[in-house]
């Protein structure tokens, strides 16, 4: 089975503060990790393989730093990495994002399986997943939470609002994890330094053939036009003290108001 | 495509700067000058209240004038009725509408689900597509998108809303792709310029940290996927009346390559329970270890609570991410919101704030949850959280 694993380096958001006097986000000292969702994608790809053979190829489209993630996916088990990497993929939405990612999968030979995090942590869109299968022309299932090969097919349980939900699909599909799926594996230090030694392809535009109209901002219909933070009420009535006092202190509050 | 400052118009005022996300434009002789962080987003154009700043996108080639009125993609629930996160959108939706003159329409697909435009008329839809096809019994990615892009293309709305729910994020995000048109997921708040039709879209960004406020301004349909419990229901009057067009489709199963085995309901703590719930008691990063986490239970108990959880007990693996209440879990309205050991990250603090009372408990005392709290205890949760299940329990003996 020949798997690509789509991840995205993202900004610890956990870390952010925002500047009180601009109102913006301070992003200097922030640190890059691998998007979640994404390790939990690459863990299942890996075990598949394990399983049934065949090869796994991590991708990610970013800046030439955004190579970080790739090397925890091969520590991971991965085989290949690519980083598709251009200043022209710069800004890109969701749409343009897809369409980038579509044609680095295409460019890579074949494939049987797509694998993605359900949703980057950061942007929090889960519309990636859709629009690379949508480009590919394939089917896709999202928000997986078990994966089970059926010899040419693939039995896919999902996690929905309510319910689970268990799916038969052809291959080649899209697949997007969701984090129950499974435990990533935690790489020894030395998984890491074979990692370090391993060569990663870097593709530009021009590589994958993309127009260049079609992604970055050009390509990207949806235009962010302001960015704030959210303003909040305040003043409320604070307790200090001995634990048992203040509690009883605002159980009172509240039964006094009829919250309780 | 270019960015340009025009400097005649430009008064220095340094909006520009405080609007630009990626901090690319600074200050030279009291005039707005870009530098190369610049990635030509154009929030500074958008803020200049001068109009100085001036971004060209050349031309489209999408003749969007051809596009109107306002569609909602409707959902039916597995009992057969809509489902209220439709209800919401036909609110705000209907809303909109309003706003620039046109209609709301509805698009229900199901199988024997005409009785469903009864509802739709009922919060409020002027005009309801009812699909009526044994393929599109249950939600499935393939035929869903197919038949909404057809009609899409036939009747070119303007705005197309969506919840976003597991199937609106599937679907939207899928049909996006198709027609190759803007699309922004999670929305928590809609407006509309009623000059220029634009759907100015906000929704959480970087984490949930900050909004943002997104707009698609050469692609039609303007497509957003809107968050369940953020905007309200409208009311419902079962003697108004809907034009209801039934809508004729071919679907050959056969042709449709992915097959539902089996559902099964989640009878976990369920997440219908925690946002309907009237008391919620939150646990976040002050719990030492996961046995900790039953002291939340205990007071839930006696409160006859749900039991929802911050991000980074869902990102430590402690708990499962249906009980996650924030920007990117549940958003929750209860009468009493308990926030134990929770910071107040603005996307946790984002889906709580509709909460009728929030008391929080934290051992830090400038914790930012403190900021949205009418009552604060600082202290361990380990002490606070036994002693106020006790006093509850006194009470209740009295």
């Amino acid at each position: 089975m020949n798997i690509m694993v789509c991840v995205k380096q993202i900004p610890d958001t956990s870390e952010v503060k925002i500047d009180p006097e601009t109102n913006t986000i301070v992003r200097e000292g922030v640190p890059s990790v691998i998007n979640p969702a994404d390790e939990h994608a690459i863990e299942a790809a890996v075990h598949l393989v394990e399983e049934h053979g065949g090869k796994v190829t991590v991708m990610t489209m970013g800046p030439p730093q955004a190579e970080d993630v790739l090397r925890q996916g091969l520590a991971m088990g991965a085989d290949e990495a690519i980083l598709v990497s251009d200043r022209c993929f710069a800004a890109s939405d969701t749409l343009a994002t897809s369409y980038v990612l579509a044609n680095a999968i295409t460019h890579n030979n074949n494939f049987d399986l797509v694998l993605t995090g359900k949703q980057a942590l950061d942007g929090d869109t889960a519309q990636v997943p859709p629009g690379i299968a949508e480009h590919l022309g394939i089917p896709q299932v999202t928000s997986a939470i078990g994966i089970e090969v059926e010899e040419d097919r693939l039995r896919v349980k999902r996690l929905l609002e309510e319910e689970f939900e268990t799916v038969e699909v052809p291959m080649p599909v899209l697949i997007s994890c969701s984090s129950q799926i499974n435990e990533p594996r935690r790489p020894g230090i030395k998984a890491k330094l074979m990692a370090k030694r391993k060569e990663i392809k870097v593709w530009d535009h021009h590589s994958i053939e993309v127009e260049s109209c079609l992604c970055g901002i050009e390509g990207s219909p949806t235009r962010v036009v302001r960015v704030f933070a959210p303003t909040f009420e305040t003043d409320g009535e604070r307790f200090e003290g001995e634990a048992s006092d203040c509690a009883l202190a605002v159980v009172n509050r509240l039964v006094e108001s009829k919250i309780i | 495509m270019a960015l340009r400052v025009e400097d005649n118009k430009c008064i220095g005022c340094e909006v520009c700067v405080h609007a630009c996300p990626y901090q690319a434009i600074e200050m030279v002789d009291e005039r707005a000058t870009l530098n190369e962080a610049c990635i030509l987003c154009g929030a500074c154009a958008y803020a200049c209240p001068t109009g100085a700043i001036v971004l060209d996108r050349g031309d489209s080639d999408v003749d969007i004038t051809q596009y109107e009125g306002i569609w909602v993609v409707g959902e039916v629930t597995s009992e057969g009725t809509m489902a209220m996160v439709t209800a919401e959108l036909i609110g705000e939706g209907g809303r909109l509408a309003a706003e620039i003159d046109t209609d709301l329409s509805v698009v229900l697909m199901g199988d024997d689900i005409r009785h469903t435009a009864e509802q739709a008329a009922g919060y409020g839809a002027d005009r309801v597509f009812v699909v009526d096809h044994p393929a599109l019994a249950r939600y499935r990615t393939e035929p869903f998108t197919r038949v909404m892009a057809d009609l899409i293309e036939e009747h070119k709305p303007e705005i197309v809303l969506a919840g976003a729910t597991s199937m609106g994020r599937d679907l939207a995000a899928r049909l996006a792709a198709r027609l190759k048109v803007g699309m922004t997921a999670d929305c928590i708040e809609l407006r509309i310029d009623p000059e220029t039709r634009m759907l100015e879209q906000t929704r959480p960004a970087f984490g949930g940290n900050l909004l943002a406020t997104i707009l698609c301004e050469q692609t039609r349909p303007q497509m957003a996927s809107v968050r369940p419990n953020t905007m309200g229901l409208p009311s419902f009057d079962e003697s108004r009346e809907a034009e209801v067009i039934e809508v004729p489709v071919e679907i050959e199963e056969g042709s449709i390559t992915t097959k539902i085995l089996e559902v099964v309901r989640d009878e976990s703590r369920s997440a219908r329970k925690l946002v309907e719930a009237d008391i919620i008691v939150g646990g976040g990063r002050g719990f030492a270890d996961k046995q900790q986490l039953s002291l939340l239970d205990e007071l839930a108990e006696q409160l006859g609570a749900a039991v929802g959880f911050s991000r980074a007990l869902v990102d430590q693996g402690w708990v499962s991410s249906t009980q996650q209440i924030g920007q990117s879990g549940k958003i929750v309205h209860p009468k009493l919101y308990i926030a134990c050991g929770i910071s107040g990250a603005i996307q946790h603090v984002a889906g709580i704030t509709g909460s009728d009372c929030i008391v929080a408990i934290n051992k830090d005392p400038d914790a930012p949850i403190f900021e949205v709290a009418h009552y604060g205890v600082v202290g361990d949760v380990a002490q606070v959280l036994p002693a106020m299940t006790e006093a509850i329990k006194a009470r209740r003996g009295e």
